[in-house]
């Protein structure tokens, strides 16, 4: 087991996270679903310390930590083996394309800088982005701007990548190259935490689903006894409402 | 215009040109530098929001905007010798200036800084980097590139604002103007003269900036 969050709580105002508890082993395609609102923002930003939670553990490589009270030095440890990519991708807009990418090897891990180009340039290979080193983020279409996100993400050797609805800024048409990229990735054993609306993507490409609602999960389950046979009543609603919505 | 007149601002030309580049150019410069320098410090407590401090640059900020320069000149130059704190009439002025829009910018600075986009933070945590390095190396930039503007008037403004020292003795344009005026008694042309030096300086500068602002562009041009 990679990761492991208990009992994870987190109000605004209203309690948001109602003692949330998952884990990912090394390997897994965790996709979480739910409805808007249900709170899987939060939990991931609670599990990379981007919120703070109010009460909850998280077993990172078989060390526990207390969400709430973790120090600053375990939280930039863990977060060096970790990598997050968000909605809206969050490009550093001052930086190039290899910029963005290797920013974090040589400032946030002191690498050498060539060392840290020449992985930079692998990862926006293996993203299909090696052919704009040069380009600001700006230039670049949604789509290409979440697979330099993703190359960022890939370049710091990350035991997880959190993914927090990697295609939902992007137009239609867009969707399909950061799907393909997060699919290879995936088949390539990478661990991923992925929050996503992509029905699709949770059932081909997931081994497991989170399905969370109003601050709770309400059911984990293998993709296919998801889709096919929801236990819980909610579970079976949620099902039932991407069917409906498609035909 | 007689000809009188005429050789009388010939003869005032680089007798008022010269303090311009000795003494105003200088005086600008110096005291734009210290007002940036208060000013990105002066934001960036803000930004950061820093406990007591952040207070102390409020409080520095309403003192400043709610008082007038030329008071502020005559606290610094006439009033401070006072309890003590003697400084030569240059000094006191850089101070002056420099304190003064640094206040000014430090507000456009804030802005700047506020304006650029939050998500970028959490982007520099999540791949290592420390609070220090992610402002120095993406927020910064981009809150100078915002702000280059506003930045930029203010050396306009200050360029104008130097003509204050003229009233604590410091022989910079206008007052070198007045000098010429008090034996001639030409006050309507070598006070334009001097008026039409400093809308040269700023008008030089305005050039820059356009120039600077096209060079600088948005990153990648687009935006
Ligand atoms: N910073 C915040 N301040 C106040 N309330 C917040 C904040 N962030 C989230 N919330 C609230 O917490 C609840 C859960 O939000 P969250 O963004 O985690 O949901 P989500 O499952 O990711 O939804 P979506 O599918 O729309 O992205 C919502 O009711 C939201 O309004
Ligand atoms: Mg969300």
């Amino acid at each position: 087991m990679l990761l492991k969050v208990e009992n994870v709580h987190k109000s605004f105002n209203v309690e948001v996270l109602k003692g949330i508890s998952l884990e990912v082993n090394k390997g897994d395609v965790v996709a979480i679903l739910g409805p808007s609102g249900s709170g899987k923002t939060t939990l991931l930003r609670c599990i990379n310390f981007l919120e703070k939670a109010e009460q909850g553990t998280l077993t990172f490589d078989d060390v526990t930590y207390d969400l709430a009270t973790i120090s600053k030095k375990d939280i930039n440890n863990i977060r060096k083996k970790t990598a997050f990519v968000f909605q809206n991708y969050n490009l550093f807009l001052n930086k190039t394309v290899l910029q963005n990418v290797t920013e974090g090897l040589i400032i946030g891990r002191g690498m050498d800088k060539n060392k840290a180009r020449e992985i930079a340039v692998a990862a926006l290979k293996r993203v299909g982005m090696d052919n704009r080193l040069d380009a600001f983020p700006s230039q670049l279409s949604g789509g290409q701007q979440q697979r330099v996100a993703i190359a960022r993400a890939l370049a710091t050797d990350p035991e997880i990548i959190y993914f927090d609805e990697p295609t939902s800024a992007l137009d239609p048409e867009l969707i399909g190259e950061v799907l393909n990229v997060m699919r290879d990735l995936a088949e390539d054993g990478m661990t991923m935490l992925v929050v996503t609306h992509e029905m699709n993507f949770a059932r081909n490409v997931s081994s497991k689903i989170v399905f969370m609602d109003e601050g709770e999960v309400i059911e984990t389950a293998d993709p296919e006894t998801f889709f096919e046979n929801p236990k819980e009543e909610r579970a079976k609603t949620f099902v039932q409402g991407i069917i409906s919505a498609r035909n | 215009m007689t000809q009188r007149v005429l050789e009388i601002l010939i003869n005032a030309f680089w007798r008022i040109l010269l303090p311009g580049i000795k003494v105003t150019l200088p005086l600008t410069f110096f005291s734009f530098a210290l007002a940036f320098v208060i000013s990105v410090i002066v934001a960036l407590i803000q930004y950061a929001d820093v406990k007591i401090l952040k207070q102390i640059c409020r409080f520095y900020i309403w003192f400043i905007r709610g008082t007038p320069l030329l008071v502020q000149l005559y606290v610094v130059y006439y009033g401070l010798p006072q309890i003590g704190i003697k400084l030569e009439a240059v000094p006191a002025a850089i101070l002056t200036f420099g304190f003064n829009e640094g206040a000014y910018m430090a507000e456009s600075m804030r802005g700047a800084l506020e304006a650029v986009p939050k998500g970028q933070i959490e982007a520099g945590y999540c791949v290592g980097m420390s609070y220090l390095q992610i402002i120095r190396r993406i927020v910064l930039p981009q809150a100078l590139r915002t702000a280059f503007p506003s930045l930029s008037n203010s050396l306009i403004s200050m360029v104008k604002g130097t003509s204050l020292a003229s009233v604590i003795t410091i022989t910079e344009m206008f007052r070198q103007a007045q000098i010429i005026n008090a034996i001639y008694y030409e006050p309507l042309w070598l006070y334009l003269e001097a008026a039409m030096f400093y809308l040269l300086f700023c008008s030089v500068i305005t050039l820059i900036q356009r120039a600077g602002e096209k060079k600088l562009s948005t990153y990648g041009g687009v935006k």
